[in-house]
C-alpha cells in the first residue's frame, strides 16, 4: 500500500536544500531554504514569540500572510519583524519581543 | 444631521441633551470621512486671537468635560490633556513664538516660555540646541474616531448608515422640510444640519447655496508602537504659519505625538490638489526628516503606514456654522478644516442653542454661511 504523504514537503515531493540552523532564544532550531521564520518555529512546536504591550499576554503567528503583525519578533536583535514573512537565514537569532521591543527607548 | 463625522457627532450630542429628538444620517460609515483620517489634536497653540481661538477656548472646555467627567462619552476615546509645546530652533522664530504667545495670552491661553536649556525636563528627547519653547497646557489630544463613535452613543440620537442624502424637502414657503436619501426616499424632519464636512460644499449645492468648501489635502505617517517617545504634542513654530497659510502649494512642518496605542503619529501636509489620493513620496520624507529633526530617537524608528485626509476648508479659514438664511430651516457645521476634532464640542453646542432659539455662548455671527460671494 502506499504511504499516505504527511507534511507539505512530501505533499508536493519537494526536495529542499540542505537544512541549516537558527535559534530561538538561544535554542537551535533545524530551518529548511525557503521557509519563514513563523515556519520554523511552528515546526520546532514554538506558538508564541511575542508578549502584547499592555497585559503581556503570549503571541504568535495569526494570519500567517503578513496582515495582522501578530507575529511580530525580535530577529538578530531588530525588533518587530513579521515572521510570517520574513524568510530564515542561517544563524538567524530569534528572541521572544517584550511588548513593543524598543526597551531601548524607554524612559 | 447630515454627516456622523466627529462634528456631526458632536452636533447630535449638544442638540439631543437640550432635549431635541435627533436622526443622523451617513452615506457611509461612522467617521468614514475626515475624522477617519487625520489627528486628533486639540489646540489653541496654533491659533491667533480671533473668533477661531474663541470657539477652540470655548471646545477645549468641553473637550476636558467630555474626557474627565465619570460618564463623559469622551473618557473611553483616549482623551489626554497632556498639553503642546511649541519649538524653535533659532532665536529669530522664538522671537516670533513670543509675539505670538503675548497676545494669545491676552485673549486667555495659558502659555510660558521655556528656555532651551530647560527642554529636556519637559520633552527628555528632543534634539539639542534648540533655542526654546513655549508650553501650552490646555492643549490635549483624543481619538477622533472612538470620538465620534462615544458621541453618538451618548446622545442616544437613532443613527442610519448607508444613507445618501441627495437633496432637500422644501415646502410650499420654500422651508426646508427634511431631507430626500438613496435608499429612503422622503425623510421630514424640523430643521436639517449639514454636517457633511469637506463635502459640505457639493451638499449645499443641492439646497441651492453657496458654500465653497474646499479639499486641503494632509498626510499623517504612522510609526511601530513605542515607549513614551514623546510626552507632548511637540510641534514646530512653522507650522502656525503653514495653518494660516492659504496657499494651494505644499506645506510641511512635523507634528509629532504619541498615542495610548503607542504608535507616534507625525503629521501634517497641506495642499490644495483636490480629492487626489495618490501617496506622496516627497511629502512622506519631509514629514519623516523633520520629525527626525526634532527627535533624533525616531531615526530608527520604522514607519509602517501612511494615510491622507481632507481637511474641509473655507477661503478665510472659518467653519460655517449656523442657520442659513437663503434656506431656512436648514443649518451649517461644516469647513472646520484642520481643526475639526478640537471645534466640534463648541460647534455642537452653538448648533443646538441656535435650533432651540437659546442665547448661543459665544457670537456666531463671524461663522455665518451666507458669508461668500459666488463671485469671490
Ligand atoms: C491629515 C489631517 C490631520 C488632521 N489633524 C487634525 C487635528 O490634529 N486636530 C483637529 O481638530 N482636526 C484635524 N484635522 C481636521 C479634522 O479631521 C476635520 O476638520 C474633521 O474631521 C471634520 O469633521 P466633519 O465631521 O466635519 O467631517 P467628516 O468627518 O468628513 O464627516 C462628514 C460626513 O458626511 C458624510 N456625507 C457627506 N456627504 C453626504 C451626503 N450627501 N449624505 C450623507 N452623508 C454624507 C460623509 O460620509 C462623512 O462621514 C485633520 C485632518 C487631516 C486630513
Ligand atoms: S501572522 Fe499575521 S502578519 Fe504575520
Amino acid at each position: 500500500m502506499r504511504r499516505r504523504r504527511r507534511t507539505p514537503v512530501e505533499r508536493v515531493l519537494a526536495r529542499p536544500g540542505p537544512p541549516f540552523e537558527i535559534t530561538f532564544d538561544g535554542r537551535p532550531l533545524t530551518a529548511l531554504p525557503g521557509q519563514s521564520i513563523a515556519a520554523v518555529l511552528w515546526n520546532a512546536g514554538v506558538l508564541a514569540w511575542r508578549t502584547t504591550r499592555v497585559a503581556g499576554r503570549p503571541r504568535g503567528a495569526f494570519c500567517g500572510i503578513g496582515q495582522c503583525f501578530d507575529c511580530l519578533a525580535t530577529v538578530n536583535g531588530r525588533p518587530n519583524q513579521r515572521a510570517c514573512l520574513l524568510p530564515a537565514a542561517p544563524g538567524d537569532a530569534v528572541t521572544t519581543q517584550k511588548g513593543d521591543g524598543r526597551a531601548d527607548l524607554a524612559d | 444631521m447630515v454627516g456622523a463625522g466627529v462634528v456631526g457627532a458632536a452636533c447630535a450630542y449638544y442638540a439631543a441633551r437640550a432635549g431635541l429628538t435627533v436622526t443622523v444620517l451617513d452615506r457611509g460609515p461612522v467617521a468614514g470621512g475626515t475624522t477617519g483620517a487625520g489627528e486628533g489634536n486639540l489646540l489653541v497653540s496654533d491659533k491667533e486671537p480671533g473668533p477661531e481661538l474663541e470657539l477652540a477656548l470655548l471646545s477645549l472646555r468641553l473637550w476636558r468635560e467630555l474626557g474627565e467627567r465619570h460618564d463623559g462619552p469622551a473618557r473611553s476615546a483616549e482623551y489626554e490633556a497632556k498639553g503642546g509645546v511649541v519649538v524653535a530652533r533659532d532665536e529669530t522664530r522664538l522671537k516670533a513664538l513670543r509675539s505670538l504667545a503675548a497676545v494669545q495670552a491676552a485673549a486667555g491661553v495659558e502659555t510660558r516660555e521655556v528656555p532651551g536649556d530647560r527642554l529636556h525636563e519637559l520633552e527628555p528627547r528632543l534634539a539639542a540646541g534648540l533655542a526654546g519653547a513655549f508650553h501650552y497646557p490646555q492643549d490635549a489630544q483624543v481619538q477622533p474616531a472612538l470620538a465620534a463613535a462615544h458621541l453618538l452613543r451618548a446622545s442616544g440620537a437613532l443613527v442610519r448608515c448607508g444613507e445618501r442624502v441627495t437633496g432637500l424637502l422644501r415646502g410650499p414657503d420654500g422651508r426646508v422640510g427634511g431631507v430626500r436619501t438613496v435608499p429612503s426616499g422622503a425623510l421630514p424632519a424640523g430643521h436639517v444640519v449639514n454636517a457633511t464636512g469637506v463635502w459640505g460644499g457639493e451638499f449645499a449645492a443641492a439646497a441651492d447655496v453657496f458654500l465653497p468648501v474646499a479639499p486641503r489635502r494632509g498626510f499623517v505617517l504612522v510609526t511601530e508602537p513605542l515607549p513614551r517617545v514623546v510626552r507632548h504634542k511637540v510641534y514646530a513654530a512653522d507650522y502656525v504659519a503653514d495653518v494660516a497659510s492659504g496657499s494651494a502649494a505644499l506645506q510641511t512642518s512635523a507634528v509629532v505625538e504619541g498615542t495610548p496605542a503607542g504608535p507616534v503619529l507625525i503629521g501634517a501636509s497641506r495642499e490644495r490638489v483636490g480629492f487626489d489620493r495618490t501617496l506622496s513620496v516627497e511629502v512622506l520624507h519631509r514629514l519623516a526628516s523633520q520629525a527626525v529633526a526634532l527627535f533624533p530617537a525616531l531615526a530608527d524608528v520604522r514607519a509602517i503606514r501612511a494615510y491622507a485626509g481632507f481637511r474641509p476648508y473655507l477661503p478665510d479659514h472659518l467653519p460655517a456654522i449656523g442657520p442659513d438664511p437663503r434656506a431656512p430651516g436648514l443649518l451649517h457645521a461644516c469647513g472646520h478644516e484642520g481643526a475639526g476634532v478640537g471645534l466640534a464640542p463648541a460647534t455642537g453646542l452653538l448648533i443646538a442653542r441656535l435650533l432651540t432659539g437659546d442665547q448661543p455662548p459665544l457670537d456666531v455671527h463671524p461663522f455665518r454661511p451666507e458669508r461668500f460671494d459666488r463671485t469671490t
